[in-house]
């Protein structure tokens, strides 16, 4: 099936080209950042995670929310969803890819990352994180290729994948508890230490990915014959406009929390996102912009007037993404060491060689999901218009 | 090594019977000798290492970098100008930022100003190791320390995160051409590897007390083993009020001070 992403038109050509670039960019960068060591970075003593991680629990979400069309579709039959659910499981392959890369660019000896498995240490949750990944990533190769081959052949997909796609389903839901686990385990950052953590990270989850698949969806009905329908569009629309109110309510839940028990260690780290500490406030216009994007969001995707609009729905989509980016791909993470344990407050900014490397990163990522989606768009025959 | 070390421990063992035995209850009290003497039984495989900084004896010299410069400079720990890839086992800061659950606006001046040595607490609860994904950093069964493997270190800092003191450092850039002058005694690390204080745990084992508590003329910090009850640091804590660094969080740190 592979052959069918060596052919293409010029536009998946250019595109892959660019993407080629874009990725070479960012490998030298790494190369630079490889020699010189993570100082070339933001990071600093106080704040020692920064993009990349965050990228990264960012991207272990849209992995996760794969199961949104996976389990509508073989746990209730679903049919509508039956076009897009390779979409989803192919999307969730890009994503892993790029989690996992984001984890080894943000090493400080990569080439020592094998050391996880040399040593196992069930008592680390970076362990377990590293199992649930590698494992959701096997498990959506494995689906989506097989189901991809019955659909080429015309015949049902074999029975034993069921039980492996039902297992993926509490699979996906397990990649982002531990990857919530990762940070609500520790005493050591209040910001971080709360039992909503992981629901809240699925809500968002569940609402930025079907949101990014929407895009998808409507992007390859501009560029190719493929046709997600209006049906399974409007149906990831609500599972967006839910998870999205769900998400919301979750940040209100924390605040509430925070700020009416008014303990200094929790209100701090919200007072830094929203108003900044003293002359420290880098984050504040991010963090405002995805409140006002969130608000106006909900505001579309909740009117059933503005929802069913595609056009109105893809704006509606683009300010959940960028919303839900800001909130975990860039204020979640480093907010958890601003200020830092002794309470002073070093800031963080991203450096040009830390963003080339992540848009390196993203470009891996695009790349799989554009030659996967080239496959499954040829196999059902729908590429060119 | 292993043969230094049997031969010494041989020795050590006749030193401790014989000086140690039981001059320490007698002299206890504030004289230094007796400090001495505790602290040279102590070394000799202690079963839980502690240590007891008396910030009042340490304010008395103001300014003072003796312990942190002979920690530094033993442990090959490099100098950096930007503060963002600062490395630190052992250094100064205020009492606030030590402290900032104890600290309060009529605190006294001397207080409120005066500075607090802050190190790795050598936690009986380690969070670093818990999280630690490859075991690069552990807790030593014989004696408590939090040890540290810089060839088996991946560089995640997940450590650094779960530290509540602020106490791990990460080397953001190679720390070679930035130590002034390499001890050859002691491993220099490389760029991409956390570290930390280590109780001078290759001090230990030479029967040698840590460079920090040999260093310091007011003899401010004393170190010694929680198990042996007649112990200096056993006896300071019997007879003072002292407090730890963030005790609710169950830590457990054993570094002890006295305000």
């Amino acid at each position: 099936m592979l052959e069918k992403a060596l052919t293409g038109s010029k536009q998946y050509w250019a595109w892959l080209f660019f993407l080629g670039a874009v990725i070479f960019v960012g490998f030298l960068f790494f190369m630079w950042q490889f020699r010189e060591g993570l100082g070339i970075t933001g990071m600093s003593r106080d704040v020692t995670w920064g993009l990349y991680i965050a990228q990264f629990t960012f991207l272990v979400g849209v992995a996760a929310s794969a199961v949104m069309v996976v389990l509508p579709y073989y746990l209730h039959n679903f049919k509508a969803f039956g076009k897009i659910t390779i979409l989803g499981e192919f999307l969730a392959i890009g994503s892993v890819v790029m989690c996992m890369t984001f984890i080894f660019v943000d090493m400080g000896q990569p080439f020592r990352i094998l050391n996880v498995f040399v040593f196992p240490t069930p008592h680390s949750l970076m362990f377990w994180d590293t199992i649930a990944l590698g494992g959701y990533l096997v498990l959506n190769v494995i689906i989506s290729m097989v189901t991809l081959k019955a659909e080429r052949s015309s015949v049902a997909p074999p029975k034993w994948i069921k039980p492996i796609i039902i297992l993926s389903i509490p699979w996906a839901i397990s990649i982002h508890t531990v990857t919530a686990f990762l940070y609500s385990g520790l005493a050591a950052r209040p910001f971080w230490m709360t039992a909503i953590l992981a629901p809240r990270f699925l809500a968002s989850a569940f609402s930025a990915g079907p949101a990014l698949l929407i895009l998808f969806c409507l992007l390859l009905r501009r560029l190719t014959k493929f046709d997600a329908g209006k049906e399974p569009i409007q149906k990831l629309a609500m599972i967006v406009t839910y998870a999205m109110a769900v998400n919301v309510f979750f940040v209100l839940m924390e605040l509430f929390t925070a700020l009416y028990s008014d303990i200094p260690h929790h209100v701090l780290h919200f007072q830094y996102l929203f108003f900044g500490l003293g002359d420290s406030k880098v984050l504040v216009p991010w963090m405002w912009t995805s409140a006002i994007l969130s608000v106006i969001a909900l505001v579309l995707l909740i009117n059933p007037g503005t929802r069913k609009n595609e056009r109105i729905l893809v704006f509606a989509c683009v300010a959940v993404f960028i919303a839900l980016w800001i909130e975990k791909g860039l204020g979640l993470v480093v907010t958890g060491f601003i200020p830092n344990p002794l309470g002073v407050v070093n800031e963080y900014w991203p450096t040009l060689p830390e963003v080339m490397i992540a848009l390196g990163v993203y470009g891996i990522g695009l790349l799989i999901i554009t030659v996967l989606y080239k496959i499954a768009l040829s196999v059902r025959g729908e590429v060119s218009r | 090594m292993g043969l230094d070390r049997r031969k010494f421990l041989k020795v050590a063992g006749c030193a401790a019977l014989g000086i140690a035995g039981g001059t320490t209850a007698k002299l206890g009290v504030g004289g230094s000798p007796a400090r001495a003497s505790s602290t040279s039984k102590a070394v000799h495989g202690g079963k839980r290492w502690a240590m007891v900084i008396d910030l009042r004896k340490c304010h008395k010299a103001e300014e003072c970098d003796d312990c942190i410069n002979a920690c530094h400079v033993t442990h090959n720990v490099p100098k950096f100008d930007n503060p963002k890839d600062e490395i630190k086992w052992i250094w100064r800061e205020s009492f606030g930022h030590a402290f900032h659950d104890q600290e309060h606006e009529y605190a006294a001046e001397s207080l409120k100003h005066s500075p607090a040595l802050l190190l790795c607490n050598h936690c009986d609860n380690p969070p670093c190791v818990k999280v630690c994904p490859t075991q690069a950093t552990w807790k030593r069964e014989e004696d408590g320390i939090v040890m540290m493997d810089w060839h088996r270190c991946i560089g995640c800092r997940y450590c650094v995160a779960a530290c509540p003191y602020g106490s791990r450092s990460f080397n953001w850039r190679d720390p070679r051409p930035h130590i002034d002058k390499i001890h050859d005694e002691f491993p220099t690390r490389t760029r991409g590897v956390v570290e930390k204080c280590t109780f001078c745990e290759e001090r230990l084992a030479k029967g040698k007390i840590p460079s920090c508590v040999e260093a310091c003329k007011e003899k401010a910090i004393a170190f010694g083993d929680l198990e042996d009850p007649n112990s200096e640091v056993r006896r300071i804590l019997g007879e003072n009020f002292t407090i730890r660094r963030k005790p609710e969080l169950g830590t457990k740190p054993e570094v002890y001070y006295l305000v």
